[in-house]
């Protein structure tokens, strides 16, 4: 009787190679540490789901006029102001812009490229090279639920990333009835195995 | 007006959950096989039973919000 296919997907071996490297890379760009490994069909589809998921939240999150990625950003010096970046940094390289420009804007110098994933302004702050920059209340004033919503899709992409980044280190989470399906199929096929008779 | 009658009309941030319910769906079942075939099968089911369980606290929001 042909292998089911289920059972050609468990036999199968997911050659995981280095899966710190992996787990890194998976982190660094969603996908990457699965093309890393060979997965290719998985690298694909977490890349599009997952960076799908985390620009479409950038753009959400964002207009020509305030600039982009406005929901994707750090406050220095406000330990617990920005709790949704710790999901949002799941993502890995594309939410790192976000570091340097809460450090430029803390060190008082100009944020790069339209503040893009720049903090907020100080509202108590009208000088500065970053006096153009929204406050948090104009954000929330011209961008309304989107900015929220922004916020949301981009948290969300930072959590899948974390499981994607599990898949890399161990492989596939196989389920409890799974597993004791494929007992199950072992132990039929050891009993179907005629025993030897002593000539 | 009518609770439901807003919940439908116009345009509807529900749909704003799609793409989620679909990403999310994509990658947990991505997570628990390695070929393409079961991961769709599996996301179609984990869609579906995603959508059934918003549309279930849909209704009873619905229904606790006529009874106020």
């Amino acid at each position: 009787m042909p292998p089911s296919h289920e059972q050609q997907q468990y036999e199968e071996t997911v050659h995981l190679k280095d899966p710190a490297l992996a787990a890194f890379l998976a982190w660094l760009i969603p996908g990457l540490g699965h093309l890393y490994q060979g997965r290719v069909a998985k690298a694909g589809l977490f890349f599009v789901c997952i960076m799908g998921t985390f620009l479409y939240g950038v753009c959400l999150g964002g207009s020509h006029e305030l600039g982009w990625g406005r929901t994707v950003y750090v406050e220095w010096g406000k330990p617990f102001a920005r709790l949704p970046y710790l999901c949002q940094v799941g993502v890995g390289l594309p939410a790192l812009p976000a570091l340097v420009q809460a450090y430029r804007m803390d060190a008082d110098k100009r944020v790069w490229a339209g503040g893009f994933m720049a903090p907020p302004r100080d509202e108590n702050r009208f000088d500065g090279p970053n006096r153009d920059q929204p406050t948090a209340h104009e954000l929330n004033l011209k961008l309304h639920r989107f900015l929220e919503l922004g916020r949301q899709y981009t948290m969300i992409a930072g959590l899948l990333n974390i499981l994607a980044i599990y898949d890399a280190w161990g492989g596939p989470v196989i389920s409890e009835s799974a597993r004791r399906k494929k007992e199950e199929e072992e132990e039929a096929e050891k009993k179907d195995i005629p025993s030897e008779v002593p000539s | 007006m009518d609770p439901l009658m807003l919940a439908v009309a116009g345009p509807n941030d529900m749909w704003y959950a799609l793409p989620l319910v679909i990403a999310v769906s994509l990658v947990y079942s991505a997570t628990r096989h390695e070929q393409v075939g079961p991961i769709l099968t599996h996301a179609v089911r984990i869609g579906i039973w995603i959508t059934g369980f918003m549309a279930v606290i849909f209704a009873v929001l619905l229904l606790i919000s006529w009874g106020l």
